[in-house]
């Protein structure tokens, strides 16, 4: 066991600054003359606007000055980073995304005005005084509903709903078609995947800053990826050109997915800053984020598995409604498209699969990536529709998954929906799981809790996901807008500290730990002596961010691609410092040898030598330890797992109870075990809230139900059993230095479907006929399926 | 928030001058009327915080009856009502501890939740509510959702509860505030029994008579077989339609009996 290099479970060295309050957050930063905004939001969910009467509001105390649409005339709208094309051939319907409602408000939420003040209160104040003329329209929220001839329109100027319709692989449809046609069985299965609210413990901030002297903008804000955020805004929103735009993103409290996007309220606090010559200020209430911050989720799918007369399957078809809501978000295209598609072979071999998704515009938030995006729902679908063909079938749920497995020897494998996987064995996390969870031992559990009355079930769920986006000219040619590289930059300092400067943001993950302990292994110095800098446009290099647990993949790479540079040309000083050829220095354990010599030079010696270059061979080398790397993925990474859930039902009320939870991950070599374990806690802790608690209701006016804490129901600690978690089944990648996979998502995409799984089975072992639940599983549902 | 004017009288008597003041409002721990003033739902001139008058706070206990002050917390109801503790433990049940060490018998009263604990123990114990000018029934304090028999500027003082010979309280969480979806509260005494359900109807906190008859005929779950709660009145939202807190009522009855028991 390595004491503090790769594969030890160093302590996480920002937990004393975040749980000691000493955290520095956007919200914590106030500039010198901060002014403060308040936006005001619609409250209804569709109207036409006729216009906004700001004269009394603007008059009241404290406030500097009103901004309505009019003021943005000259700015652009929000972009959308991926472009899909549809079945025909089309682009997306792709309707602009304005900075406050242009004409027609389109969700609850929306920013029709925002009042900057000296005082937040002052700008509610006046926010209260503002008469806002509008003429309500009947809302579409429905998504069927939506794509219906003659729906009324959330945007007039398109030519319906829907923002594309999308068939993956289009080639292979009839082929499926046919293959369905001639299927031994089939099983069906209408579901929904629960919209979800990201809530993040951090609501989002933004402060905009002016500098005069140089005419520069500087944006703090809640982000997870500064350099996306400054590219977006600068070039498209606002045309500040990079050179004088800063983005920072400090700590932050939490993201899953919904600080990734380009939000409204940023590029307003820059713009204003600027037409103030004051900072300008924004702190998110809790009752805003549920209306303004990308929600998740909201799939309403029917899946279809063909299986021949040995239970092989043949074939899979998919049919989704996505719903978009008003607007597109920074990345909502891609998520119910090439993060959703090309995962619905799962773990098996099915040769045929056509996924069909219609994304529909409502008058809702904008729904975009959370934790997981687009995996969870692929992964929800495919086993639970497996689940119940082997309830249909009369086999074990379990024996069905063994037997259609991709085999261990197929690997690199193509599915047919257009990814290769490059490792993995899934009948080892099979094994594993079965054994940790005693599932061989179910029945004695099952007959203890039938004793007290209780419905006991199990079930599983074995998923795969694409971590590590992306290959840059593969994600090019499917719509993205982006290269999705990352890079760092790595500093050695002439006493022999190094600071990593790197393009992915930590935002709970624990980089700061991690990434140092990689540095420490490869060179052999203690992980303390790396500093790891980020969330700063200023002082890192060009980077996309953090999300899609592509940190440790593609972020680590580039930051191992770096430091063999450093060591590289480290060698080449040692070399010199001990007058021996290049070919011959060794790099062990922080020191410079020669090999079959007693010759050696430290660590701290080379670095010294390179920034005082006294004995220095300066034609042959520069002073100085510095170098950058970026790093493109060859290919996705492809973590898998088997998820084991075993609940209680209690038949009287219908309530649910977990009372274990088994993940074996497959997340290749492992940096620090203790913050994989964490992620995977977070992530079945999402999961479960997924399946059992949360969800984001809108009613048909398009007012959201589900606002508060009061209605929407967030897991807590007690609400989760003990985890038990396992990552020795390891193949790792193939395609990247470290071996690494990823491993933030696989949580809240694996969770889900073993615990509907185990709730269905607890029913139907009790007799009932229920074969499907929508998530939540509240009391209410599971009561009302078992009576129905 | 408003701006607003702040008060703590030492006394019932100022305290009631101060209130004569339109748009006065009492404060007392201040957990449901804070959180609507801060979202700018409430915005009274004047509040008049009721924790500075120490007569409105403390348990006391003589022979049968226990009476406890407005003022206090539902921590301190949990930690000192040792001699009823069907109620002592609804306390300790309420919201977190920070909620428990704000939050008053007198506020919860006076709010009528629908879905709160504290009005299913005053109304199953038969209790009555002691305010600045005279003495309420609980049967005849509640009236339905948010709405009570208090006047204007009258204050909740105390509440005088009978302490039964057995009683219990069970409560089904909403998933998302924990409140009550539905909770039952069951008491006995010599007289019969008293059974006060709160979280399900949309009137508020009511008494499910017919199982007070049936109960009170034989103190067992069993005794409620036969009896069903109809849907109608009970309330509908995203936590649970009205047959499920109809039905919700009966097993809790029962459960609290058998805890009782
Ligand atoms: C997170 C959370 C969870 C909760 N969970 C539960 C729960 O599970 N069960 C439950 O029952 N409750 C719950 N509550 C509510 C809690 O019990 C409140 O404390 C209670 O409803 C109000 O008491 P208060 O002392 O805070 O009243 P305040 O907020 O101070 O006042 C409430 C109202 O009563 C009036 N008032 C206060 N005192 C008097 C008086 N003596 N006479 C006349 N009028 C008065 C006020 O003017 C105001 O209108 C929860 C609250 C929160 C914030």
């Amino acid at each position: 066991m390595p004491k503090d290099g790769i594969g030890a479970s160093v302590k996480r060295r920002e937990d004393p600054r975040f749980l000691t309050g000493r955290g520095r957050y956007t919200d914590d930063i106030n500039l010198k003359g901060q002014a403060h905004v308040h936006f005001l939001r619609a409250d209804v969910a569709h109207a036409v606007l006729n216009g906004i009467d700001t004269a009394e509001a603007a008059a009241m105390p404290g406030v500097l000055r009103i901004f309505t649409a009019t003021d943005f005339a000259a700015v652009g709208g929000l972009p959308c980073g991926w472009q899909i094309t549809d079945r025909h051939g089309q682009p997306m319907q792709e309707p602009k995304h304005p900075i406050m409602a242009e004409g027609k408000i389109r969700h609850v939420g929306e920013i029709l005005a925002a009042v900057v003040a000296e005082s937040v209160e002052q700008a509610r104040d006046a926010a209260e005084a503002i008469v806002v003329d509008y003429e309500e329209l009947p809302a579409v929220i429905d998504m069927k509903a939506a794509c219906a001839e003659g729906a009324v329109k959330v945007h007039d100027d398109l030519a319906s709903n829907l923002c594309y319709d999308w068939g993956f692989v289009e080639e292979n449809k009839a082929a499926v078609d046919e293959a369905f046609a001639s299927a031994a069985h089939v099983t069906t299965l209408e579901l929904v995947n629960n919209r979800l609210v990201a809530n993040p413990m951090e609501p989002r901030v933004a402060i905009g800053d002016y500098a005069l002297h140089d005419d520069s903008s500087t944006l703090y804000t809640t982000s997870q990826n500064p350099h996306v955020i400054r590219l977006l805004m600068g070039a498209f929103v606002l045309g500040i050109p990079e050179h004088k735009l800063r983005v920072v993103a400090p700590d932050v409290g939490g993201g899953f997915g919904t600080k990734i996007f380009h939000y409204a309220e940023e590029a307003f606090c820059t713009f204003a800053a600027k037409q103030l010559r004051r900072p300008v200020k924004w702190t998110s209430t809790r009752s805003e984020a549920f209306i303004s911050d990308a929600h998740g989720r909201d799939h309403v799918t029917k899946i279809e598995l063909a299986l021949d007369g040995d239970n092989n399957f043949t074939a899979l078809r998919t049919d989704t409604y996505a719903n978009m809501g008003a607007y597109l978000s920074t990345f909502a295209p891609s998520v119910p498209t090439w993060l959703h598609g090309t995962l619905m072979a799962g773990n098996y071999r099915t040769p045929l699969i056509y996924v069909n998704v219609k994304a529909v515009f409502t008058n809702t938030v904008p729904v975009d990536a959370y934790r997981g995006a687009g995996r969870p729902e692929a992964t929800f679908q495919l086993e639970r529709v497996v689940d119940k063909a082997a309830r249909e079938l009369g086999v074990d749920p379990a024996e069905l998954r063994r037997q259609n497995f991709i085999r261990k020897d197929e690997f690199p494998y193509a599915t047919p929906v257009a990814v290769e996987y490059d490792t993995g064995d899934y009948e080892a996390t099979l094994n594993k799981a079965l054994e940790m969870s005693d599932y061989a031992g179910f029945d004695t559990r099952r007959q203890e809790s039938a004793g007290r009355g209780k419905l006991r079930g199990i079930g599983l769920s074995h998923y795969i996901e694409a971590c590590g986006i992306a290959p840059s000219n593969l994600v090019g040619q499917l719509g993205a807008r982006a290269g999705l590289y990352e890079s760092a930059t790595v500093r050695v300092n002439a006493t022999g500290g190094i600071v990593v400067m790197t393009g992915s943001h930590s935002h709970g993950q624990g980089h700061e730990t991690s990434f140092p302990q990689v540095i420490a292994d490869m060179i052999g110095i203690a992980p303390d002596q790396v500093e790891i800098v980020h969330g700063d446009t200023a002082n890192t290099p060009m980077g996309m961010g953090t999300y899609g647990s592509r940190s440790i993949a593609v972020g680590g790479s580039a930051m191992v691609r770096a430091t063999e540079k450093i060591i590289a040309k480290a060698k080449k000083i040692a070399a010199h410092l001990m007058e021996a050829a290049e070919a011959d220095i060794e790099l062990k354990d922080g020191a410079f040898t020669v090999a079959g010599t007693d010759k050696s030079v430290a660590w701290g010696d080379v670095t010294l030598a390179a920034y005082v270059p006294h004995n220095y061979p300066l034609d042959e080398i520069e002073p100085g330890l510095e170098e950058t790397a970026f790093y493109d993925p060859a290919n996705f990474t492809y973590p898998s797992g088997c998820y084991i859930c075993e609940v209680e039902v209690d038949p009287d009320t219908g309530q649910v109870e977990v009372q274990s939870f088994t993940a074996a991950d497959d997340f290749g070599n492992v940096i620090n075990p203790m913050i994989v374990e964490g992620q995977v806690h977070g992530g079945v802790g999402q999961g479960i809230g997924q399946a059992l608690l949360e969800n984001c209701v809108y009613d048909a006016d398009g007012q959201l139900l589900s606002a508060s804490y009061m209605d929407y129901a967030m897991p807590r600690a007690r609400d989760l059993p003990m985890i038990n978690v396992d990552h020795s089944c390891c193949t790792p990648c193939t395609h990247n230095p470290l071996g690494v996979k990823g491993c933030g998502e696989a949580g809240a995409i694996g969770s889900p479907p073993a615990l509907v799984n185990a709730v269905i089975d607890a029913l139907q072992r009790a007799g009932t006929d229920v074969g499907h639940i929508d998530m939540p599983l509240s009391p209410d549902r599971v009561w009302a399926a078992m009576n129905a | 928030m408003y701006n607003f004017d702040f008060v703590k009288p030492a006394t019932v008597e100022e305290a009631l001058a101060a209130l004569s003041d339109e748009d006065a409002q009492p404060l007392s721990g201040g957990q449901t009327l804070i959180p609507s003033m801060k979202q700018r739902l409430n915005a009274p001139s004047k509040l008049v915080s009721l924790l500075g008058i120490a007569a409105l706070k403390g348990v006391k206990t003589s022979g049968d009856v226990m009476e406890i002050g407005a003022t206090t917390t539902h921590a301190e109801v949990a930690a000192q009502a040792t001699a009823y503790p069907a109620l002592a433990a609804l306390a300790g049940a309420i919201g977190d501890p920070a909620v428990r060490n704000r939050g008053t018998l007198g506020g919860s009263l006076a709010n009528n939740d629908p879905a709160a604990c504290y009005p299913a123990a005053v109304l199953a114990s038969g209790a009555t509510v002691v305010t600045s000018g005279r003495e309420i029934a609980a049967d005849d304090f509640f009236d339905g959702m948010f709405t009570t028999a208090l006047d204007d500027g009258e204050i909740v003082t105390a509440v005088k509860f009978p302490i039964p010979q057995a009683a219990a309280y069970v409560k089904f969480e909403q998933p998302a505030s924990r409140f009550p979806l539905c909770g039952v509260f069951v008491a006995k005494y010599a007289d019969g029994v008293r059974v006060a359900v709160t979280g399900a109807s949309e009137e508020g906190v009511f008494r499910w008579t017919e199982a007070e008859a049936a109960l009170s005929a034989d103190f067992s779950a069993g005794a409620l077989t036969d009896l069903s709660l109809p849907a109608d009145g009970m309330m509908t939202d995203l936590h649970g339609s009205a047959e499920y807190r109809a039905h919700l009522v009966k097993v809790l009855t029962g459960r609290a009996v058998s805890a009782a028991a």
